[in-house]
């Protein structure tokens, strides 16, 4: 059972490191800031939330005796949902408003 | 429901929901811990219970029944949204076009169109950029064209958020 669970997690956790990675390697590769906002704003809240719900569940196989803390990470996974999108969308905001021009297929790299 | 049970209704509802938070983030169930969360919650709740609950109560249940329907669709719409900026950035020739759009919906109330904005840039391929609260227009930035139609031709995500709201 507990080898089962431990698989489990380190899928979970494989998961959400591969899509912090393309999070990074898209802020490197995208050309504008619009297009990096995109990579970082999608693929953080899902690689977040992958590796808490890892440990989450790690957490509530290992420690049983403490039942609160899965679900304080519970509250941290919802907040993250919450949070990530809303401050994805007033970064953008603030770029559009001050005139950052977006990048259009077949302009130079920025 | 009359203005003054509304009231004690949104006093009531946001308490519980406090004191709840504060119960599973205390962990502690003495006497002392209890009476400072009763207090406290009590408090914040006199003070700030229109936040939570605007006005009139009417349909909640309903609302928040379908709204736990729609989150499943769209914890499924995320994880296709991430696939896609995957497949997009590890691609050698990255295929990206992208283009800002704008278009209007029927939705007007504040919990409507936060979700609205929440729930595309979340999803595939697109941004909120503005919101016009007036007119419920909305400037998105997509990432290619694809995103882009499904949000100016199908409007399959409009539909199930005004559906939630009963905004239609």
């Amino acid at each position: 059972m507990v080898e089962i669970i431990e698989i489990i997690v380190m899928i979970f956790l494989a998961a959400g490191i591969f899509f912090m990675f393309t999070g990074v390697v898209g802020l490197l590769r995208l050309p504008d800031f619009y297009t990096r906002l995109h990579a970082t704003g999608k693929c953080d809240t899902l690689g977040e939330v992958l590796i808490i719900a890892g440990l989450l569940l790690y957490h509530l196989f290992h420690y049983p005796e403490t039942p609160l803390v899965p679900v304080k990470l519970l509250f941290l996974i919802i907040f993250i949902f919450l949070a990530n999108p809303t401050a994805t969308h007033a970064i953008m905001k603030a770029a559009y408003n001050t005139g950052v021009k977006p990048w259009k297929k077949g302009d130079a790299r920025m | 429901m009359t203005a003054k049970s509304g009231k004690a209704f949104g006093i009531l509802v946001t308490f519980c929901a406090l004191f709840l938070f504060w119960l599973l983030l205390s962990g502690h169930f003495d006497t002392f811990h209890l009476t400072a969360g009763i207090i406290c919650s009590a408090i914040v709740a006199l003070i700030s219970h229109d936040l939570l609950v605007k006005g009139k109560g009417e349909k909640m249940l309903l609302k928040s029944f379908r709204f736990v329907i729609y989150l499943g669709w769209e914890l499924w719409q995320i994880l296709l949204a991430n696939f896609d900026v995957a497949y997009r950035v590890l691609h050698p020739k990255m295929p990206i076009d992208p283009r800002i759009i704008e278009f209007e919906t029927s939705v007007r109330s504040d919990f409507a169109l936060v979700t609205l904005a929440n729930s595309i840039t979340l999803t595939p391929g697109t941004i909120t950029i503005l919101v016009d609260r007036e007119k419920g227009k909305f400037w998105v930035h997509a990432i290619a064209k694809k995103p882009a139609d499904a949000l100016l031709v199908d409007k399959t995500m409009q539909k199930k958020v005004a559906d939630v709201y009963m905004e239609g």
